[in-house]
């Protein structure tokens, strides 16, 4: 069955080779960085960020030339779900840059906003600049340190967020220690009473679950929004999630916004569920207890 | 039965050298991250803390050298891993607070966790290498196979640590394991030396 999929994958690509060489891909950059190689490059009208060659699971940024405020990306999009549940961040936490489309999406709305940005790999930061648009000010700041130990330590400062975006990824996957139980309550510590967690998540494999289950122990009940065998971004609330009615309205009052980027409440607010379709029986990741490469390489 | 507990002593504590050495990344990663200077400073602690085991374990293989004593070693090695589950968590949230410097934190951090152990696993070779060896010519031949042992034993723990044993137990269900093993086969080939030592008749 596998094979036979993989067998239609490649018969496809290679069908795609054959018959449009006019979308070849064209290379624009490439650097070694401390972690890994990036590479970005330019195909179908959008330049990407990617951290290996195979473009397909590494893709780590996507930029539409035609339109740059566009959000490429599904995860993008639904990530912005999370403003259904904080329709007004003024302190907005991202762990992970990529090529900083989340953070700039998030100054063009709320200009007044402040955004600080845990980003280990500063070949990241350089590139994000220059080749995708991402400028840091006073407002937006990057700090060049492994998001685990930005939230320890910020947590202990005192300083709080309304709203925290969890979108670290090495090539393969999300760091493990950026999976654990520990890890959500320090990043629960770094949320105001009433702040948003929202979480880049993939739900191809095992680790599906064991995710599922160490986010609901942390948090409790959270919206589960899923595309099909791809992305799962978790939004979480630390006082409740609101209903769906309310999601509706503030859908409705955000459509404008939202439709700059490219898609509007129609689209995301169907995919808002609560339902548990994980295994409730799943294991949960702690720093005693993380293997998720793994997990996730085992279907 | 007494060549083997010497290599099965100096393999086994290749095997655990390297488990303590993988899992000592994860012990970590909780306050330092996993970047590079984590990964940086955990090796370099190893590394220090190896070539001076090796250093002392010579010196101190010229002084009445006996199974008993290599197997102590590894006894010792075993006990001195305990703290790191015992005050493990205390100790690296304590540097955490003091240095602000990853590289620096995570350095002095896995000194304070492994470097006694890890020199006391660096004793082993050369230990065994003066119990092994009777005859000069033979040196080289006993200390090739004793490397192999040691060498192979750290492949092992390598690969057993990282690919099936953090599938299934926890850190320090892991360590329990290891330290528990090591004191098993301490005291197995201390029993052994005095079982065979003493009826030994006089030729």
């Amino acid at each position: 069955m596998r094979h036979g999929h993989r067998l239609k994958t490649l018969l496809a690509l290679f069908a795609s080779l054959v018959t449009t060489p006019s979308t070849a891909m064209t290379i624009i950059h490439t650097e070694k960085s401390l972690y890994r190689n990036i590479l970005v490059y330019e195909e179908d009208e959008q330049r990407c960020m990617s951290f290996t060659r195979n473009q397909q699971t590494a893709r780590q940024t996507c930029l539409s030339l035609d339109d740059p405020n566009q959000f490429v990306f599904v995860y993008t999009r639904m990530m912005m779900g999370a403003l259904y549940l904080n329709p007004q961040p003024r302190n907005i936490l991202i762990v992970g840059l990529g090529g900083g489309v989340l953070p700039m999406a998030l100054t063009k709305m709320f200009p007044d906003a402040r955004i600080d940005i845990a980003e280990i790999d500063p070949a990241v930061v350089k590139v994000a600049q220059r080749f995708f648009g991402f400028n840091p000010s006073p407002q937006v700041q990057v700090i060049e340190e492994d998001g685990r130990v930005f939230v320890k330590r910020t947590g202990k400062s005192g300083q709080r967020y309304d709203l925290i975006m969890l979108d670290a990824f090495d090539h393969e996957y999300i760091p493990e220690h950026l999976l654990t139980r520990e890890f959500l309550l320090e990043v629960k510590t770094l949320l105001t009473a009433d702040g948003v967690l929202a979480a880049n998540t993939f739900s191809s494999s095992r680790l599906y679950h064991h995710e599922s289950a160490t986010y609901q122990a942390v948090f409790g009940q959270f919206y589960n929004l899923r595309v099909k065998l791809r992305n799962r971004i978790i939004l979480a609330k630390m006082d409740g999630l609101p209903s769906l009615d309310t999601i509706k309205q503030r859908a409705d009052a955000l459509e404008d916004k939202l439709k700059l980027l490219g898609f509007g409440g129609d689209w995301l607010v169907p995919l808002f569920s609560t339902e548990r379709d994980w295994d409730s029986n799943a294991r949960i990741l702690t720093d005693q207890y993380s293997p998720s490469n793994l997990l996730n390489s085992a279907f | 039965m007494r060549r083997f507990f010497i290599f099965l002593i100096a393999g086994w504590s290749g095997f655990f050298v390297m488990a303590i050495e993988l899992l000592s990344g994860r012990i970590l990663a909780p306050n330092f991250g996993n970047s590079i200077y984590v990964w940086g400073g955990v090796i370099t602690v190893f590394m220090l803390a190896l070539a001076l085991g090796y250093l002392s374990g010579g010196q101190f293989s010229r002084y009445d050298p006996t199974l008993r004593r290599l197997a102590l070693l590894l006894v010792f090695g075993a006990i001195t891993t305990i703290p790191v589950m015992l005050f493990g968590d205390w100790i690296l949230e304590w540097i955490f607070d003091l240095i602000q410097d990853p590289r620096y934190g995570s350095l002095l951090s896995a000194t304070a966790l492994f470097f006694i152990p890890t020199a006391i696993a660096g004793m082993v070779s050369p230990y065994a290498v003066r119990l092994l060896v009777s005859d000069s010519q033979l040196s080289g031949h006993f200390a090739g196979l004793l490397y192999f042992s040691s060498t192979f034993g750290s492949a092992a723990g390598t690969i057993a640590t990282s690919f099936y044993l953090v599938l299934y137990f926890e850190i320090n269900q892991i360590l329990t394991g290891l330290i528990g093993i090591s004191l098993i086969l301490g005291l197995l080939a201390i029993f052994t030396e005095t079982s065979t030592h003493a009826p030994r008749p006089p030729a």
